[in-house]
């Protein structure tokens, strides 16, 4: 790791601040990403500046069906939150499929998405219950908010206070994990509204993740595993490494796809 | 056997410091004075070094010195050797190319080291590494062996002309192929070996101390075998003569063979310790461990099995690429060759065998032994072909095994080996019992009903282990000897101290060595202490690898035990006034038979150092010292059943049942044995489903040097796993050892690979067998 100037900010207008004045300066909440690729010196930022003391970024609240998770909570707390598994429990199954113990203890849902990997959990979640990302500046729709691979609208400025939506009346999440690195190889998100229903795909896009229109509409006439079967996913817009070939992530999220509206109806 | 003797189930003595973290690692050790080093490392998979440039490095802060390859020759620093002396069948030696401890105008590898930064701290080393300039030329690279013979291929080393190594054989070709042309049918198939990156959870680390008062130098280095480091730095490096270094290797924490070699960066830590005049300490960090670390397997055999009408082999012809990466490791030239091709003959009769090798060099880390090294290349390519004849051949795969069973001993192979005992039929037996061999059909209809292709799959492996004699190995190309030593010391007051020239890094010597003299003398193993890793503390040894700490390194000290135990029942005798002859020793105490006289352990062991009543004419002191050569390999063998369920819409495979019936001989802890043996699965099954190291085929650059990429086996990919063993003592050595440390790893792989291929119906299969390359082989079934 490069020497580092590390900031504790009090509040989100104080790390704006600093934000502002540092040469080349990084947020971190968890570090869940940001430290190991400093630690292999793949990042150098002159100042880190810690967000995870600010008390007006975490909290989960639920009122009725309206959910507001704060960006300063982690992995573990939305996993384990008996009010959230209430209304939502899909999003709870996905925070608690997230990496191992450790890293769902330090992760927070604010850097998963600003960081916006196209194989984190998160974003799927997010751009399928058509959250709203709340800043320091601006509130953004999921459907606005993720711009690519390592890409969001996020400005240089703005930071990540909170994410909010109305508890669909169904939701699942199913995801292949990457047998390495226990990201999503592929995973799907579907949430079951009045309506309609939205599927959201991450770990497979070569942009990131996305809305899988055909497996959306097909669910919509039938909220059945059933109703996936004989749906071929395009391969020409996924994404092709060691680990799967596009043609194998598109049959994962036709499978995941399934598996997702499977839980949800259970 | 006493509570604590030979065959107990104790829990590990050194276990209390590896779980409460006091364990010590060389990257634990400080010396006062010491210092930091980084390698500046080659990010090209070939290269020409034209110049470095180190002034700016040398600027920075905290830079104590920079040093280059030039440097150290200059200092008469020698290059890295391998230690096995392999002929071509043409007669030629080994065209083996040079490997300086730091490249001087070619790089290999990505991670070839070409300097080493000293520095007061190891970011500040760091840094500076970074600002070293290097002006490389990029050159083409290849990556696989096969392509690396082939015309037009990059070129890597003068001394070996289109990148072979050797071509070597074993057995009798003409004979072999008249065998497979009167066959009355052949197997073919192309079997690959893939590439595994070993991943010990401690990576490397050397801690370099010269110190000038005494023109001495000390070596802490992650070793499994110290003694052999010192003799090739001295004897061929020409770092320092032996009297003259010292070399440490303290808890080590695992090595699975990639510990065995004599590394760049020890030699490089000690030269620059003289260099700058500070002690230099180096430790890898895990990226360093995956680029340089010298990986294992990597072989491309094509093979053809005959049998004749009433299915029993004719012949086994295997034809063998084996990548030896940028640089001939210490070990390397023998893995694919007496330790590998040997081994070909498995459980069978199999009157001809033929076996080719072609060494290769590619621009890929150094390959070398890597637990099994060779056994589990030889049962993968034959236990993979016996389950394919057998399904060719429309007969049950345990029947075509148990057809062609060795069943007298000894038994000659067509390939060197010499089998000495075994009972292949009880191992099959045994396991087909534990699996419910017989109810497999049932359960794999049931799996359908709910959605899961259902698979089994057989491996009858057999290994050598205990590599030896000495004089045939030598006779092979061995540049050193295969034996052991052993020092057993009695102190003043019975305590007992056993000086093993074995290793152990996580094979559990400080308990089953101290079982083997509880035992013996019937005292507890907390008064017997062994004490290993230090060439100033033990004068010899050839250290830990091929499973050879019990059936070498024991037997060496039991033929120290029988010196003292010879010599104690004398002093007995003459403190009883008894005959020798009647003289037993059990219990912590003498006793003279048939009597209720006794003298405890102890005043046997006070007596013989106050040496006011010894028996006229006999030394004082209680301290014998052996040194053990065998007189053949040891062969434990085994049969294992493996059950899968593969998801058919994924391609996941579930083990839900993996069963290993052993034979290895006697047995001196069977918790540490079972131990042994899970360890060795996981390693088997994490190759067999997991583990594929990948390059870049065109940059050479290696894809998989993460975990975020390069997938290990964790606990919850693994079921619990149904071990059990059989028995037939070893002949050649005096406790019946056989070995146990890398059967796991030989038998489990053809075995997962064997049940995924049963389940889908596909033979087309490579390891490592991933969810996508299982459902990508379904595809092409369908």
């Amino acid at each position: 790791m490069y020497q580092t100037t590390y900031h504790r900010a009090s509040s989100v207008s104080d790390a704006v601040k600093v934000l502002g004045e540092a040469e080349d300066a990084k947020l971190v909440a968890g570090g869940q990403t940001l430290i190991p690729t400093m630690k292999q010196r793949l990042a150098a930022p002159s100042d880190l500046i810690d967000l995870r003391h600010i008390d007006e970024i975490k909290g989960i609240e639920v009122n009725g069906k309206d959910v507001r998770i704060g960006a300063g909570a982690t992995h573990a707390e939305v996993a384990e939150n008996q009010a959230l598994a209430a209304v939502c429990p899909a999003l709870c199954h996905l925070a608690a499929h997230i990496g191992d113990p450790h890293v769902r203890h330090m992760g927070t849902l604010g850097g998963s998405i600003a960081n916006n990997d196209p194989a984190a959990d998160y974003p799927a979640g997010i751009l399928a219950l058509g959250a709203t990302v709340h800043t320091n500046k601006r509130e953004i729709p999921a459907d606005d908010f993720f711009a690519g691979l390592f890409e969001t609208v996020l400005d240089e400025d703005e930071i990540v206070t909170a994410v909010s939506f109305t508890a669909p009346e169904k939701a699942g999440y199913a995801k292949f994990p990457n047998p390495a690195s226990r990201y999503a190889l592929t995973g799907v998100f579907v949430a079951k509204r009045a309506d309609g229903v939205r599927v959201a795909v991450t770990g497979a896009g070569e942009d990131g993740v996305f809305r899988a229109g055909e497996i959306e509409d097909a669910l919509a006439k039938s909220f059945e595993p059933s109703a996936v079967e004989g749906i071929t996913v395009a391969a020409d817009t996924l994404m092709s490494d060691i680990h799967a070939s596009a043609e194998y992530r598109a049959n994962l999220v036709a499978v995941m796809a399934k598996r997702a509206v499977q839980a949800a109806n259970e | 056997m006493g509570v604590e003797g030979i065959g107990a189930r104790l829990a590990r003595k050194e276990d209390k410091r590896f779980i409460t973290g006091a364990g010590r690692y060389v990257d634990d050790m400080v010396v006062p004075g010491m210092k930091h080093a980084a390698f500046v490392r080659s990010p090209h998979a070939h290269a020409a070094v034209n110049g470095i440039k180190i002034d700016a490095a040398k600027a920075m802060p905290g830079v104590i010195d920079v040093l280059t390859g030039k440097q150290l020759k200059d200092d008469g620093i020698g290059n890295l050797i391998c230690g096995w002396m392999i002929h071509s069948k043409d007669g030629s030696p080994m065209n083996m190319g040079a490997w300086s401890p730091l490249a001087v105008d070619r790089v290999r590898y990505v991670g070839d080291a070409v300097a080493i930064v000293v520095a007061e701290t190891r970011a500040q080393a760091r840094d500076a590494a970074e600002a070293v300039e290097v002006d490389y030329e990029e050159m083409p690279a290849v990556t696989d062996a096969v392509k690396a013979l082939e015309p037009g291929a990059p070129q890597l080393h003068p001394e070996a002309a289109n990148n072979l190594i050797y071509d070597w054989e074993i057995g009798e070709a003409d004979a072999t192929d008249k065998a497979l042309d009167g066959a009355a049918h052949v197997t073919r198939m192309r079997i690959v070996n893939n590439r595994l990156i070993p991943n010990a959870i401690e990576p490397r680390a050397a801690l370099g101390h010269y110190d000038r008062a005494e023109d001495h130098f000390t070596l802490w280095t992650t070793s499994q075998n110290p003694h052999v480091a010192r003799l090739v730095m001295s004897a061929f490096y020409n770092v320092a003569p032996e009297n003259k270094l010292r070399v440490i290797a303290p808890d080590v924490g695992g090595g699975f063979g990639s510990k065995i070699f004599i590394y760049p960066e020890e030699v490089v830590c000690l030269w620059a310790s003289k260099r700058t005049n500070v002690p230099v300490k180096w430790a890898a960090d895990r990226t360093e461990s995956f680029l340089c670390d010298a990986h294992g397997r990597d072989h491309v055999s094509e093979v053809s099995l005959g049998f004749d009408a009433d299915n029993r082999i004719v012949g086994l012809k295997v034809d063998t690429i084996a990548n030896f990466g940028g640089y001939m490791s210490l070990f390397s030239s023998s893995v694919p060759t007496y330790l590998y091709a040997t081994l070909l003959s498995g459980q069978y009769v199999i009157p001809q065998i033929h076996c080719n090798v072609r060494a290769v060099y590619t621009n890929t880390a150094p390959v070398d032994a890597y637990r099994g090294a060779g056994r589990p290349e030889a049962t993968y390519v034959l236990e993979r072909t016996m389950e394919t004849a057998a399904r060719e051949l429309g007969v049950s795969p345990a029947e075509l095994r148990r057809k062609n069973f060795i069943r007298e001993f000894p038994y000659q192979t067509p390939v060197i080996m010499n089998y000495d005992t075994g009972d292949y039929e009880a191992s099959l037996e045994a396991a087909m019992r534990e699996a419910d061999y017989a109810g497999f059909p049932a359960r794999r209809e049931e799996a359908k009903k709910r959605g899961k292709l259902r698979g089994t799959g057989m491996s009858c492996y057999i290994e050598a282990c205990g590599i030896a004699p000495s004089q045939a190995v030598g006779s092979l190309g061995a540049g050193v000897g295969l034996w052991e030593s052993g020092e057993v010391r009695v102190n003043a007051a019975g305590t007992i101290e056993v000086l093993t020239g074995s290793h152990s890094h996580g094979q559990g010597h400080e308990t089953t060595f101290a079982q083997v003299v509880a035992e013996r003398f019937g005292v507890p193993i907390d008064s017997v202490s062994i004490v290993h890793g230090d060439t100033d503390k033990v004068q010899m040894g050839m250290g830990t690898y091929g499973s050879r700490s019990g059936a070498v390194g024991m037997s060496a000290m039991v033929k120290a035990l029988d010196k003292v135990e010879a010599k104690a029942k004398k002093i007995a005798a003459h403190l009883m006034e008894a005959d020798e002859g009647d003289i037993v020793i059990e219990n912590g105490e003498a006793k003279v038979a048939g009597t209720d006289k006794t003298v405890p352990w102890f005043q046997v062991a006070l007596a013989a150092y106050t040496a006011h009543n010894l028996p006229e004419g006999m030394e004082p002191g209680l301290k014998e010292t052996s040194f053990y050569d065998p007189t053949n390999f040891t062969f434990p063998a085994g049969c294992y059943i493996c059950e899968v369920e593969v998801d058919p819409e994924t391609g996941v495979t579930d083990i839900v049942q993996f069963v290993a019936a052993d034979d290895f001989g006697n047995i001196i802890n069977p918790l540490i044995v079972e131990g042994q043996v899970h360890g060795g699965l996981a390693q088997g099954i994490g190759q067999a489903l997991m583990e594929g190291c990948r390059y870049d085929p065109t940059s050479g650059q290696l894809v998989t040097a993460s975990y975020m990429d390069y997938t290990m086996p964790r606990a919850e990919d693994l079921p619990s796993f149904q071990v059990s063993t059989t028995n037939t003592p070893c002949p050649s050595n005096p406790l019946g050892l056989k070995g146990c440390g890398e059967a796991g790893a030989i038998g489990s792989p053809p075995a997962v690979i064997n049940a995924i291929t049963d389940a889908i119906g596909n033979n087309n299969l490579n390891m490592p067998a991933t969810p996508q390359a299982v459902w990508s082989a379904m595809q092409k079934s369908e």
